[in-house]
This record gives structure tokens, sequence and C-alpha cells, in this order.
């Protein structure tokens, strides 16, 4: 459904360049929850805008139900607009207009009749929960309830795609869980395909099927969430899933392993077995679990004594009962 | 002084600031209005054209920039003088109120046009590029987001502009033109008349607070960013 081919953006300042994203190829297929997750600068930002050209790429194109989005006039990219809707991390609504004044303005600049227009908009304001509040102004609402109606607007054209700009960012957990189920439903229910960019992995695993992973303006990783979870291949993913930071290593210099745990292993009690079968102590700097897809996925960063052989009985160890590690440098 | 005090507030007197009140607001507003009628679309075209905006277009800001630069800086009076010329092509005379709305058009069509420039540029970056995200035409964007999101801060400029215009009506004096400032001076500069002058003058201070706080209650009202 879009397709981004060798996608690079450089801007020109008058002291130097600077490319936010280069070599970015990347196919996001209908039906898709397709997060795009990095830190800040990774050119996450850069790369949604691309997408529908709020951007101008620099090269590489943008393939859209298989027209090339580049080689558009205004007319064409303002078609294409229409069915690539955005919402943003700041709203962006009008504060000047209702929240039906919002959801109205893009049938209105699309030509459709007011009576038409109305329905429509009041049917979508229901869609997201905001049925009651569509004569208030943006100032009267909650950041929940303003993403709410932010998404009305950019359903308003019955668009193929919407693209999310770290679309939670601004809101509280419990709020980006609601905005996030939202998303979800209108994927399943309306059939709409979801570019989600964010910093945050737990807007990946909630609602995201497909994840690619940004560093330094490229994508180093992408697949499946789940793929990725398993087996994160880059040292960045690693971090966004379970960040050294959260583990404070106790002392440095010592082996550290990052055991990794799918579906049926997250139930048994693999640590405490590995202590008893391997007689010695392990220490546990860091560990997490995800729900991924109604699957238990967990991340353990341990740190073994420092002693060859016991690092050798545990590695063994964990071999035999098929967990996989990664060994973790805590100097990075 | 008692009897020129007296003669202040007689009959006649107190028809001529009535008529002088009327010429004023009608210099003030029918300057502001053609000014805006002016003013709006080339403020527009300022913010539009500029590296930040729309449809940047750094020839056409340029030389609609210095245009109105070069007309802001000639100093009012010397306008007056210029524009005669003009003002007799214009409407076929040299004197008298609407001669000199002339020279206050052309003096304050650019400050107008500035003004609403500065308005537009403060209208948030995110919300036009949600805009365009939505497939906007940029005169969509102009004529539903940048001007509507624009109004509490048009109508504030507004009131400056239309109070800074009324400070301007007492040089009518200088072209035959009539109203309050004209009072004031005639009577007050030219034959000594102090009570009439006060009293012309706090006429004009009156009016000024009035438009003033008229101005930007409107404004106020008309601002939905504050939550109510």
């Amino acid at each position: 459904m879009i397709e981004l081919r060798n996608l690079e953006k450089t801007y020109h300042t008058a002291t130097r360049d600077v490319t936010a994203i280069k070599g970015i190829n990347l196919t996001i297929e209908n039906g898709d929850i397709f997060g795009i997750i990095g830190l800040s600068g990774a050119g996450k930002s850069t790369l949604v805008r691309c997408i529908n050209f709020l951007e101008k790429p620099t090269s590489g194109s943008v393939i859209f139900n298989g027209t090339d989005v580049g080689t558009l006039d205004d007319a064409g990219l303002r078609a294409v607009r229409r069915k690539m809707s955005m919402i943003f991390q700041s709203f962006n609504l009008l504060a000047q207009r209702t929240a039906l004044g919002n959801v109205l303005y893009p049938l209105e600049i699309s030509g459709v009749k007011r009576s038409e227009a109305l329905r429509k908009a009041r049917e979508l304001l229901s869609i997201v929960g905001l049925a009651d509040r569509e004569n208030s102004y943006p100032a009267q609402l909650s950041g929940g309830q303003k993403q709410r109606v932010a998404i009305a607007r950019a359903l308003a054209t019955d668009p193929e795609v919407l693209l999310c700009d770290e679309a939670t960012s601004a809101l509280d957990p419990n709020t980006t869980r609601q905005v996030l189920d939202l998303l979800k439903r209108i994927n399943t229910e309306m059939g709409v395909t979801i570019v989600i960019i964010t910093h945050e992995m737990k807007v990946i695993e909630q609602i995201c099927n497909k994840v690619a992973v940004l560093d330094n303006s490229t994508v180093v990783e992408c697949g499946s969430v789940s793929d990725i979870f398993l087996a994160p291949r880059s040292h960045i993913a690693r971090e966004l899933i379970l960040p050294q930071s959260e583990a404070v290593p106790a002392v440095t210099g010592r082996t550290c392993l990052r055991l990794v745990f799918d579906g049926n292993s997250s139930f048994e009690p693999v640590i405490s077995n590995l202590t008893l079968e391997c007689r010695t102590a392990v220490n546990i700097l860091g560990a997490n679990t995800k729900n991924i897809d109604g699957k238990a996925y967990g991340q353990i960063i341990i740190q073994l004594p420092d002693d060859e052989m016991a690092v050798r009985r545990v590695t063994d160890y964990l071999a035999r009962i098929h967990i996989s590690y990664t060994e973790e440098s805590l100097h990075e | 002084m008692n009897s020129l005090l007296s003669a202040a507030f007689d009959g006649q007197m107190l028809s001529e600031y009535g008529s002088g009140l009327l010429t004023t607001l009608y210099l003030t507003l029918a300057c502001a209005l053609v000014s805006y009628l002016i003013g709006i679309p080339v403020g527009v075209l300022l913010s539009v054209t500029d590296k930040d905006g729309i449809r940047p277009n750094k020839l056409v800001n340029t030389v609609v920039g210095f245009l109105v630069n070069v007309l802001r800086s000639i100093p009012f009076v010397i306008l007056l003088v210029v524009a005669l010329p003009f003002t007799k092509l214009l409407v076929g005379t040299k004197v008298g109120d609407t001669a000199f709305l002339v020279p206050l058009i052309l003096s304050a069509a650019p400050f107008v046009a500035r003004m609403v420039e500065s308005s537009l540029k403060e209208v948030d970056k995110g919300v036009i590029e949600a805009a365009h995200s939505m497939g906007s035409t940029d005169m969509q964007i102009i004529l539903k987001v940048l001007l509507p999101e624009a109004k509490p801060s048009l109508l504030v400029g507004g009131a400056i502009a239309v109070t800074t215009i009324l400070g301007y009506t007492p040089l009518a004096t200088l072209v035959g033109g009539g109203g309050l400032g004209a009072i004031a001076v005639q009577y007050g500069l030219y034959r000594f008349n102090y009570p009439v002058m006060y009293i012309a003058s706090i006429l004009i201070i009156i009016l000024v607070q009035i438009l003033q706080e008229l101005g930007l209650r409107l404004a106020k009202r008309s601002d939905k960013r504050i939550s109510r």
C-alpha cells in the first residue's frame, strides 16, 4: 500500500547540511498497524512527514497505491493527502472552531454539502465518544478529548491511511491507552491502515503488528513486533525494549546476560532453576514482561559471578533449556 | 476668562462639538475601513510570501515590503503635502474632510498591513501543517485557517489602528477639514480660546477610550482560546 524507496531528506542550513533520514526502505501493507520507533532525533518526525510530502524528500520515492507521490501536481497531492490523514502530538486543532467545526473543516474544503457534512461530522464525533461535546472549543477539552477530535477530523475524508506523529506522547498513561484502543478499533472496524511514530515501546506493544526501529537517520531493524521483541538484533532495539539505564549495574566489568523469554518459558521459574542447577548466585539487574498479541514476552538482565567456570555452567544450562540470551556490555 | 468659559458651553458651541464629533468619527472610521480593505490583502500577501509562510516568494515579499516601508517612513505632515496632486486626481479637490482622507489612508494602510501581517504570523504553525495534511489549498488556508485563527489578534490590532488614526485627525485642519481635533487647534492655537480647546481635547480622549475598550472587548469575546 505504501512503499518507501531509498528515501532521504537533507536540510540545508547556512553552516552545514543535516541529514534527517537516509536510505529508508519500508513497505506498509494494507491493514497494518505499523510502528516506527526511535529515540528523539532519530528522524521519525521527518520520516512521517515525507510520507505525505509535508516535507519533500531530497531523494527517493513514496509509492502510494502504485502512484509515485513525488510525481503528482498540487491537486493530485491534495487528493492523496485526503486519503492519508494525519494526527499530531500537539493535536493542532483550530482554536477558534468548536469540536464540530474542526471535524467539519476537511468536509468543507472538499466541498461536501452542508447537511451531509453535519451528519458525517456528528457521526464521527460519536464514534470517538464525544457526541456530547460538539459545541466545546479545544480550550475546553482535555488532552485526550482533543486528540479524539483530531482523530474524528482525520477520519472525515474516509482515509485509507492514518499517520500518527507521536499522537500519545502528550497524554498520560491512562489516556494513552484509551486513544490507542480507539486507533485499534478504527483499524479493525473501519479497515484504516495506521502508521504510528513513537519513542515509547509500550505504544508499539499495545497495538502494532509490525515495527521499524529507527536509529541515526536510518532503519536498523524491521519486522513483526513479536520477532523484534524476541530477538532484537540492534543495540537500540534492546535499549528500547528494556533500557539499560533501568538496570543499574552493581559491579561493572562482570559478565551480564540478557535473557529473552517467549510465550511458554515465561511461566517457568527459570532463574530459580538456574541458581539451583548451576549452584551459582546471579544478580538480577532488570526485568520486564510484556503482553504482545496476548502472549507474554519477558526479558531479564542478569549479572554473573566473576568466575569463568560459573559463567560457562550458566550459559550451558540456558542453551540446554532453549532460552535465548545475548551478552550485554554495560559500558556502551 | 469667565465669559470664554460660558461661551464654550453655549448652544452654538455645543452643536459645533457635536458636528466635530461626527466628523472625527467619519474621518477615523472611513479611513480605518478603507485601510483594512487595502491592508488585509497586503498583510496576507506579506505573511504568505514570507520565508516561513505557506508560499514563500522572496521577490514579492521584498518588493511589497519595501513599498510598505517607504510609505510608512514618510512623516505624515509631509505625506499630506506630497500627496496633494494625487488627492486632487482622486477626489477632485485638495481641501476638506474627504480630501484629507486620501493621505490619511495612504499613511494608515501600510501600518495596518504590517499589523495584519504580524497577527497572521502568530497563528500556530502546527495548525497550518494540519490544514496542509488535510489537503487544503493555499486560498482555503488563508480564508479558513489564517484569518479566522488570527481574529482575536486582528481585532486587538484594529483597536490600536483606529485609535492611532484618530490621533492623526486633528491635522485635517491643515487642509480645511473639520472634526474635534480641528476645533481644538483652531480655537486653542489660533485664538487662544483654551476652554474650547480643553473641551474638544477631553472629548477626543473619551472617544479614544471608548473605541479602545470596544475593540478589546470584541477581541476578548471572539477569543475561544480562553476557556469559560
